[in-house]
């Protein structure tokens, strides 16, 4: 598979001299210019509560890191403000706009877009058509409209240059008439990262995007992951991989049993001792080879 | 027997109205199962509310036709809305569980005998299609004679109602073939493959869960309509669950997902039916199979298009006209 071309132009976190530089590493802390905004958040399974968090900001066009061992509620924390599961209490908003009880396809159309852990590329559809589905408004999509093709023929040929474009910039150009279920796994994390930018997100939410992947395009990932920070977008991303994390994020939040237990540029958390004993205390992480390592 | 009448029999219900009819249906299954992922197991409920509104509202209220066939696709719009709302939001069995269900509660409900004012009960209702044999009469799209070449025969009704099934099997064919080459139909391939993908994207799958519903519904009743002008009568008891079964067979013959799958699984499978029934009778009573008797033909045929079915899936599980390459895709 071809992992060659990466322009991993690694650029420091923008945390050296950026916006987040004055603000203090404590959970909860308010950031200068939140574009995710939650209060009080709690979601419980039966007896077991797996998210609570008191107060959360994630600072605009930053990459921000959550990290926490294995059950802290990264993804149900996730599934929670994309509007893919429900909380029991708790208020969040997203650009100043309120996202509590908003269903899940339109926090992607407010400018939200996740991917999941384990990725869901539309296999039976073509890479193509996978980036066609995700942009936003078409008039084809409706009904009634899909019955217009003189009205939605050349919304569509913008948008499929619009999806050349994005898929030349993750080297999948060539494959773009390929079912998507004949592309590697790898690949799959790229079409749905270049997918999810079709949306014209201003924030993306990555699940584990370096999850199954192998190590030269863990560094292509990254290097697409601090573009998209310097385009402008908003970068919320789960990752186990601390090396990957310190390297790349402007701020990172711990999470440890569903709450905030510590958050701050990667040099605070590096040495904040909850985060250790988090990690290494109470609870042993997996090898790293068995994580890093993809199947060809 | 004779080889020619046999094959021009069979020929002519793999060509007439009945195999119209499964057609039409099985589009709207396709549409259902091969399009969207909705795994529809009442399919034939929705030919039940199809075929009982025309016969209800000429019958019963006196309507004239044309009304009965609107309300026809009123009942199977109202039907995919009553099994959509409150299913399409949870897993796919759940609906597969609730067609099943509501299919054979509409029959026995139809049945009843305190539906029999309206329904006419076990006795169902009868002389209803007049009016639109009368109307070819009329106006003599087909002339009253008979029609065929060589041993395939049909009469002028015969053909004015074939006319009709097939013009309704390429309108929905029209109609299906412009909705997936559309943007709306790469939303509904996108839910087959994986809804949250789906509606992480922005787009809201249970409203398009509920329009393709409504839609493969809708051809499901008209379907049915189809059958009451055939039968010029009906009775509950012929809308069975097997109905469904047979479709479903049918579809994965021809190629599911596919847009000539649905119209090639029922012509084949109608021909072969009436092969082996016809083979294996004409074979009883010439006494060439001691062990069979005349009556038992019917039972037998069935067992042996069985058996062409395992065939099919063992070697050809994609049905004739699907795409192999596609089918075995590891869809995880």
């Amino acid at each position: 598979m071809s992992s060659d071309g990466i322009d991993a132009t690694r650029t420091a976190p923008a945390a050296a001299g950026g916006p987040l530089a004055a603000v203090e590493p404590v959970p909860g802390v308010a950031k200068p210019d939140p574009i995710l905004t939650a209060s009080h958040i709690r979601r419980s399974f039966g007896g077991l509560t797996a998210v609570n968090v008191d107060h959360l900001e994630v600072q605009r066009g930053t990459i921000t890191a959550l990290i926490g061992p294995n059950g802290a509620g990264k993804s149900t924390l996730f599934n929670l403000l994309t509007g893919f599961d429900k909380p029991n209490e708790g208020t969040w908003s997203f650009q100043g706009q309120p996202l509590n009880g908003v269903a899940g396809h339109r926090v992607a159309r407010r400018g939200m877009v996740r991917t999941f852990q384990l990725t869901k590329a539309l296999t039976r559809l073509t890479v193509l058509e996978n980036m066609l589905l995700a942009a936003p408004g078409q008039v084809g999509e409706g009904f009634f409209g899909a019955f217009g093709w003189w009205m939605w023929r050349r919304q569509e040929q913008a948008n499929r240059e619009r999806a050349m474009e994005l898929l030349a910039r993750f080297k999948l150009d060539a494959k773009k008439d390929d079912i998507a279920g004949s592309l590697s796994g790898g690949q799959r994390k790229l079409l749905e990262m270049a997918r999810a930018l079709m949306v014209n997100p201003s924030m993306v939410m990555l699940d584990e995007p370096m999850a199954g992947v192998n190590p030269a395009l863990v560094q292509s990932l990254l290097g697409h992951i601090t573009a998209l920070r310097d385009e402008g977008t908003t970068v919320l991303f789960v990752e186990h991989d601390m090396d990957v994390i310190m390297g790349i994020s402007d701020w990172i939040v711990v999470l440890a049993q569903g709450q905030v237990i510590a958050e701050g540029r990667p040099s605070d958390v590096r040495s904040d001792q909850q985060v250790i004993d988090a990690y290494l205390g109470t609870q042993h992480d997996e090898p790293q080879g068995a994580k890093t390592e993809e199947k060809p | 027997m004779d080889i020619m009448m046999t094959l021009a029999l069979s020929l002519e219900t793999a060509i007439g109205p009945i195999a119209a009819i499964y057609v039409l249906a099985a589009i709207g299954l396709n549409m259902h199962f091969g399009y969207t992922g909705l795994l529809n197991f009442g399919q034939v409920g929705f030919m039940l509310v199809g075929a009982y509104g025309v016969a209800v509202c000429v019958t019963t209220f006196g309507l004239p036709l044309w009304v009965g066939f609107c309300v026809s696709v009123l009942c199977s719009v109202v039907l995919a809305l009553i099994l959509g709302i409150p299913t399409l939001r949870l897993r796919a069995d759940y609906l597969a569980i609730s067609t099943i269900a509501v299919a054979e509660v509409l029959r026995l409900l139809y049945r009843a005998e305190f539906a029999r004012p309206v329904t006419g009960g076990v006795y169902g209702r009868q002389s209803f299609a007049d009016a639109f044999y009368e109307f070819n009469d009329r106006v003599g799209i087909i002339p009253p004679g008979s029609y065929g070449i060589g041993d395939v025969d049909f009469s002028a009704d015969e053909l004015w109602l074939m006319l009709v099934s097939w013009a309704c099997v390429a309108l929905a064919l029209g109609m299906t073939a412009m909705l997936m080459r559309s943007p709306w139909g790469r939303v509904i391939k996108g839910i087959r493959e994986d809804e949250d993908a789906v509606r992480a994207l922005g787009k809201d799958a249970f409203t398009y869960k509920l329009q393709s519903l409504v839609l493969g519904g809708v051809f499901g009743g008209v379907a049915g309509v189809l059958i009451a002008l055939n039968q010029g009568n009906i009775t509950p008891d012929q809308f069975m669950p097997q109905v469904t079964f047979y479709l479903w067979a049918m579809l994965l013959l021809g190629g599911v997902g596919t847009l000539w799958g649905p119209v090639i699984g029922p012509v084949i499978m109608w021909f072969l039916l009436t092969l082996f029934d016809e083979t294996l009778r004409s074979l009883a009573s010439s006494g060439a199979l001691p062990f069979l008797a005349t009556s038992d033909s019917g039972a037998l045929r069935h067992a042996l298009v069985g058996i062409a079915l395992m065939l099919l899936i063992i070697y050809r599980p994609q049905g004739l006209v699907g795409n192999r390459k596609e089918m075995l895709v590891n869809v995880k």
